[in-house]
């Protein structure tokens, strides 16, 4: 065979490889469209759902799955950013870092059960929470972290060391430096990771069965005091995502059009993380545009 | 008597040629050493750089004239493993001190990099960025030193109607003379440069160098350049390293001329390095 031939065969396997992958996308929002667009309505999106009788909705759970990811964020956000930008500017070579690190990605394939059981332990039982928002997006932090601290380090890496250096040689401190010039040069790439995190909050389940609990008590959408009993805003209060919900209406539901909600669910979850990646991504082009002036 | 009166003039004699010595020299180096780990980079040079003067830095590559140039406002802090020893004289202090605060040495000691690295950010932003922190807020201020940095970077009348577009809008050679522009812009008074030019064409090239000769009334200037004809049209000294050591330092005219050392004669002559 010639190097010729080599290369069209190359770029035929790679063009192939491709095609599959995208197909395997669209076949899969394709089925999950199908099946479940047709049981999506205002309706669908406005009640509360049912345990034992058809025609619940999840209004509820699409809250709690929004609203765990915006505490989940909060928290991992910071903490993450910090602990990327502690491992690429700070950390220096040697038997620690190197043990940090491997923490790091030992964390990051941990199961998401046994996640989700570590969370029972502490954030559940040892605190005397019960299943709580706050417990479910802590656990769902252990979970993202490694991967937030992970991309921010590697964000940060990859900017060219000619920008630090001239800001260094302008009689800029080190810190300043990082704020005002890594920091916005690796902003998109700090921003596609934490939507890939978000992502995984949206779609995970495991790891808050334990954590943030099944059930979700009687809302009232009008009440905005965060330390009542009723208020969706209350983070001390139990909270099924849509995602657990799901699996349990799957698994354990009683009521009679499981397959409607299930598949309306699935549907309703893949066009939010939808919605959000793209609102996220529009979001960070705006603002990456205003710092660094282009257009 | 006669030995007593020898010791008197000598004396008479040095100390106004120190007072002299303070006022052209910026900096003494002195035995001057930098390693990289175990490697040596440099090896104990000792020279004295000239104030308000052009002074080139000439040698093949990996002969130590840029680690030299990044010891002078301490940039090889950055690399692991690198440290200096010996002496950088500057104002009566040595900048290789511990105790030095780096920060405010690089106000005084900007660097102009090899390849031009303006921020992402807006051309007017660029220069701002750094007086900012240095605690100048007020915008009438800032913009004063926009322009006069513009002006004397010899950029003004090509970007004064464009200030807020993105510094990467404009050419190499553009973009370098910005470099300066930031780094005039904090008043320093030594520049360094690391062949400024030799990422750009042969026009920007000119500016940069009409731009450098121009900057030597107001500024100390130590550049490092692998282009002899650059060194010989625009320096006032020359410094020709070779293998970490200081071969020959001498006025311009002189090296370029007539060197006293034969491997000074083989390098400008191109017959190696």
């Amino acid at each position: 065979m010639n190097s010729k031939t080599a290369d069209r065969l190359a770029t035929g396997v790679f063009i192939t490889i491709a095609i599959m992958i995208t197909a395997i996308l669209a076949g899969l929002f394709f089925y999950i469209f199908v099946n479940g667009f047709k049981y999506i309505s205002f309706d669908f999106l406005t009640t509360p759902s049912s345990n034992v009788r058809a025609g619940g909705g999840i209004r509820d759970q699409l809250f709690n799955s929004f609203y765990i990811l915006l505490i989940t964020m909060l928290i991992t956000v910071p903490i993450g950013v910090g602990g990327g930008i502690y491992m690429a500017e700070y950390a220096k070579p040697g038997k620690i870092t190197d043990l940090i690190r491997t923490c790091i990605e030992v964390l990051s394939s941990l199961p998401s059960i046994v996640i989700g059981m570590f969370g029972l332990l502490v954030f559940v039982n040892t605190t005397g929470w019960g299943y709580t928002i706050l417990g479910g997006a802590l656990a769902l932090t252990v979970f993202n972290l490694p991967t937030m601290v992970r991309t921010t380090e590697d964000a940060i890496r990859a900017v060219p060391q000619d920008l630090k250096e001239a800001s260094l040689a302008l009689g800029i401190t080190h810190w300043h430096t990082i704020k005002t010039v890594i920091l916005p040069t690796a902003f998109p790439a700090i921003l596609t990771g934490a939507i890939l995190a978000a992502g995984r909050v949206f779609g995970e389940a495991a790891a808050l069965l334990f954590t943030a609990g099944l059930s979700t008590p009687r809302l009232d959408y009008t009440n905005w005091n965060p330390f009542s009993e009723q208020s969706p805003l209350n983070i001390f209060r139990p909270a099924e995502t849509l995602a657990v919900h799901i699996w349990s209406v799957n698994t354990q539901g009683l009521i009679p059009d499981v397959e409607a909600v299930s598949s309306g669910s699935a549907a309703v979850l893949v066009i939010s993380v939808l919605i959000f990646n793209l609102a996220a991504r529009w979001i960070g082009r705006i603002i990456h545009k205003r710092i660094t002036a282009t257009k | 008597m006669v030995t007593a009166l020898k010791e008197r003039t000598t004396m008479e004699a040095t100390v106004p040629v120190q007072q002299i010595n303070r006022q052209e020299n910026i900096l003494s180096i002195n035995n001057l050493e930098i390693f990289y780990g175990e490697n040596r980079a440099v090896n104990g040079i000792s020279m004295e750089i000239e104030k308000n003067a052009v002074t080139a830095l000439i040698g093949p590559s990996g002969c130590g004239k840029s680690t030299f140039l990044r010891s002078i406002n301490r940039m090889n802090d950055l690399i692991p493993g690198a440290f200096a020893k010996g002496e950088i004289i500057y104002e009566g202090l040595n900048i290789l001190a511990e105790n030095i605060n780096v920060v405010a040495l690089r106000k005084e000691i900007g660097m102009v990099f090899q390849r031009p690295n303006p921020f992402p950010k807006s051309i007017y932003e660029n220069i701002t960025h750094a007086l900012k922190f240095a605690g100048i807020k007020k915008k009438s201020q800032l913009d004063e030193i926009v322009e006069e940095s513009l002006r004397k970077a010899a950029l003004w009348d090509e970007v004064k109607d464009r200030l807020e577009k993105s510094a990467f809008s404009l050419s190499g050679g553009q973009q370098q003379r910005l470099c300066i522009a930031r780094t005039i812009a904090m008043k320093p008074t030594v520049i360094l440069l690391d062949e400024p030019s030799s990422a750009l064409d042969p026009i920007s090239n000119a500016k940069v160098e009409d731009l450098i000769v121009d900057l030597k009334k107001d500024y100390s200037i130590i550049i490092v350049t692998h282009n002899m004809q650059q060194a010989s049209r625009i320096s006032d000294k020359t410094a020709f390293f070779l293998n970490g050591d200081l071969i020959e330092y001498d006025h311009t005219e002189k090296i370029f001329t007539n060197p006293s050392v034969q491997k000074t004669e083989e390098y400008i002559s191109g017959r190696f390095g």
